[in-house]
């Protein structure tokens, strides 16, 4: 009954009081270089004026609710996913359907559109990530070409192409991420840390393109190094799961959504949060953030069924948008940023401008 | 919120019925005709009733369960809940103790036991008793006075038992204990310790970070803001217009990888970073002209070759680094790159044993030498600055004379097309009105 791995004179209790103490010391180097906050920064800013978004198209054709979406990079394609196991390609200016794939599981909680255009990978309670080539036969099955890329022990929550149809990358309720070869299907590295359901992932949109941000039910977001495996930082300040993550434009920051109905911004290089994007009157969780193209618009979606456009320095809401019928469960700017498309639990998808 | 649903009850509550079974099974194991042949013990000086000894091999199986579950403990080896089937001693356990009778096992009692223990023989505790001894004393605080108190009077009512007796008793208690709160294995000892020493290493490194101050980094934000605001049509607005609010595409048009005059947006837009040129299919195009009229372009070519290895198929990693090799790397190579020696010898080492990642350091280097030397002379040259002035800024859409009449939604080629001639395209798709 030896306890191996304890020093002498070491028990559980004696690493607890150093990891206790090591976390306290670690908020007080943090707040030592913490001069300012963010809304005082921006005070010299103008004001954003009235904003005055709209639907501009609807998108009615899944049968169940979308859970997940993805723009293709031509700026007009978008690829959804819903519980019903069904994955649409629709081109959203026409609003026409032009693919559909049925997968063999429902809750079909993640789709990605690849680089080039020419694929989707999507996957969800089957705990599998699926890669299906696009064909443009009518007749063609598309579920024949399907390729079986991720294997996780649990549902996968999110995933996402890095920069060639050729990687993936998964995040999953096993409490792993893990990068893909899509042709052998073979693992290049998993990542683990969080101690609870990973929900999100987000790749840097940094010059060495080597790290992404990943969050879960543990309340932390870790940033991890896609090379060697490694968490190079972590965050934990929400007060429940965190439902999304997405990087700032410069990449030099990173935007969380989450269950405690609030949206937080944290630093990379002053490793802290540095803005709380809440208001008394917003109760219900966001699912889903993403930014305007100069970041200076935060988009949040919300389990009550509303969008809330948030000014990014500033920290005040500069418009609250009423359309979706249910929740709303992903919010995606365009790779442009001309518009925005939200999925909501009410079956549809809607673009906004 | 997840969607897992699975709680620890649910599996408790499946065994009850198993339980039943296993039970019905030892009763008639006991039947004095029928059963398992007990024969008494002599131990030194006191005789222990009813221990019995398995030799059927058929059931070890069973039996195995049986020790697992608390029906039947071994003598020897108390905390080695396993059946073997040899002549070791194993006595049933009093139904009292039976895990039906007494599920769940609660924490008081749990915590009168330990207590019994402790009191007995100071220092009879071993390492993992002694943890949960001390939770539970933290957790049960305000009935800790009534614990002691049985406790006490347990040890006392049991010296007034034979000694036969008092043994067996003890046997029991004991058993059930293991069976109800086993003792944490080593392993898993050595997994929370190593997940405790992985936090403190990390928490140590973080410590030791070097970070920047939150003015600096936020002033960042506000500088990145104004400088992209004009480029963020949500913002600003787009022009000729924003395609999904007047159903006119000239603006994707305009902004095509392969139209003849970029829009000076696009242009301007080049000079915010180096990636922000190399992002851009058309900047990365003029950016190699530029290079080319330096005798420098093997630095772009290379960047890409390394990107592709990195990004690409990992079966093709091999060929390509080799070919990267003979074409940038290798003495007297056609499009030979110049790299500091000391990474050129880190990668020529690496290259023995190719990986995605093995050009990466020379990769880096040409990198920040083309951002650093080339990318700010571009910025100033000719070249650029002609196309600047050359670059079209759009007229902005004039708003349609009938402002209800929708235009028609031309559909386009799909990326998916990419192999094959644009069918469709140009096919308008009308909406009826």
């Amino acid at each position: 009954m030896a306890c191996q791995g304890l020093a002498k004179g070491e028990t559980t209790n004696t690493l607890k009081a150093e990891s206790e103490s090591l976390k306290a010391k670690l908020e007080e180097e943090r707040a030592k270089l913490h001069d300012v906050e963010l809304h005082q920064v921006a005070e010299k800013i103008d004001a954003l004026g009235q904003f005055v978004m709209k639907t501009r198209r609807t998108l009615k054709g899944h049968g169940n609710k979308v859970l997940c979406m993805d723009w293709c990079r031509d700026k007009r394609r978008i690829v959804s996913s819903s519980q019903d196991g069904k994955v649409i390609v629709w081109d959203a200016y026409t609003t026409n359907k032009e693919h559909a794939v049925t997968m063999p599981c429902t809750w079909v909680m993640a789709c990605a559109y690849a680089p080039s255009g020419c694929a989707v990978a999507c996957g969800g309670l089957d705990n599998k990530c699926s890669v299906y080539p696009l064909s443009l036969d009518k007749n063609e099955n598309l579920a024949a070409k399907k390729k079986s890329v991720a294997m996780h022990t649990n549902y996968l929550s999110s995933c996402s192409f890095t920069n060639s149809d050729m990687q993936i990358l998964t995040s999953s309720g096993d409490g792993t991420c893990a990068l893909w070869d899509v042709e052998s299907g073979q693992l290049l590295q998993s990542f683990h840390g969080h101690s609870a359901d990973v929900l999100s992932l987000d790749l840097a949109p940094s010059e060495t393109g080597n790290t992404f941000v990943s969050g879960g039910c543990d309340k932390k977001a870790n940033v991890w190094d896609m090379r060697s495996g490694q968490n190079v930082q972590s965050f934990e300040t929400h007060e429940s799961d965190i439902n999304n993550v997405k990087y700032y434009p410069s990449g030099d920051a990173f935007a969380t959504g989450s269950d405690d109905a609030t949206c937080r911004l944290y630093d990379l290089r002053a490793d802290r949060e540095v803005a709380i994007y809440s208001k008394d009157s917003i109760i219900f969780g966001a699912s889903s953030v993403d930014f305007s193209l100069s970041g200076r618009l935060l988009f949040a979606g919300y389990n009550d069924y509303t969008i809330n456009v948030w000014d990014v320095l500033k920290g005040t809401r500069v418009a609250i948008l009423f359309g979706h019928e249910n929740r709303v469960s992903t919010v995606r700017v365009s790779p442009d940023g001309t518009a925005f498309c939200s999925g909501s639990w009410d079956n549809t998808l809607r673009i906004w401008a | 919120m997840t969607i897992n649903t699975l709680s620890q009850d649910g599996v408790q509550r499946q065994q009850m019925p198993c339980l039943t079974k296993m039970e019905r099974m030892i009763i008639s194991m006991q039947d004095p005709d029928m059963g398992i042949k007990l024969r008494n013990q002599r131990l030194l000086i006191t005789v222990i009733p009813h221990k019995c000894s398995i030799s059927d091999e058929e059931a070890l199986h069973v039996g195995q369960l049986f020790v697992k579950y608390g029906y039947i403990y071994p003598l020897k080896e108390p905390r080695n809940l396993i059946l073997k089937a040899d002549d070791s001693s194993y006595r049933f356990q009093t139904p009292y103790y039976w895990m039906s009778t007494r599920w769940p096992a609660s924490e008081l009692d749990y915590a009168i036991y330990l207590a019994k223990k402790n009191i007995r023989k100071q220092g009879e505790l071993i390492e993992y008793e002694k943890e949960c001894y001390n939770a539970l004393h933290k957790r049960i605080n305000h009935t800790w006075d009534f614990v002691v108190m049985q406790a006490r009077e347990q040890l006392r009512a049991s010296k007034q038992r034979r000694k036969g007796d008092r043994i067996v008793l003890e046997c029991q208690e004991q058993a059930y204990w293991l069976v109800n709160r086993p003792p944490v294995s080593p392993e898993h000892y050595k997994l929370t310790t190593l997940t405790k020493n992985t936090i403190i290493e990390h928490n140590r490194i973080s410590l030791a970070r070097n970070r920047v101050k939150s003015s600096i980094c936020l002033e960042s934000y506000v500088k990145y803001c104004e400088q992209y605001q004009p480029h963020d049509p949500i913002m600003q607005g787009c022009l000729p217009s924003n395609p999904w609010i007047t159903d006119d595409i000239m603006f994707w048009n305009m902004n095509s990888e392969t139209v003849a005059l970029p829009t000076k947006l696009r242009v301007e837009r080049w000079s915010f970073s180096f990636m922000e040129l190399l992002n851009d299919q058309m900047g990365r195009k003029e950016f190699l002209t530029y290079l080319e009229k330096e005798f420098s372009a093997e630095n772009l070519c290379f960047w890409q070759a390394c990107e592709d290895v990195r990004h690409g198929e990992t079966a093709k990693i091999p060929e390509k680094v080799d070919e990267v090799y003979k074409q940038f790397l290798a003495p007297g190579a056609s499009r030979w790159v110049n790299i500091d020696s000391k990474t050129m010898e880190k990668t020529l080492e690496g290259l023995k044993r190719p990986h995605r990642f093995v050009l990466d350091d020379a990769q880096m280097h040409i990198y920040f030498l083309m951002k650093k030397d080339s990318y700010p002379r571009y910025l100033k040259s000719e070249l650029y600055k002609n196309l600047l002035a050359r670059a079209i800024v759009p007229q902005e859409t004039k708003k349609s004379v009938f402002p209800f009449m929708r235009r028609q939604r031309h559909s386009s080629p799909s990326p998916a097309l990419a192999t094959q001639t644009a069918e469709d395209d140009g096919k308008a798709k009308d909406e009826s009105r």
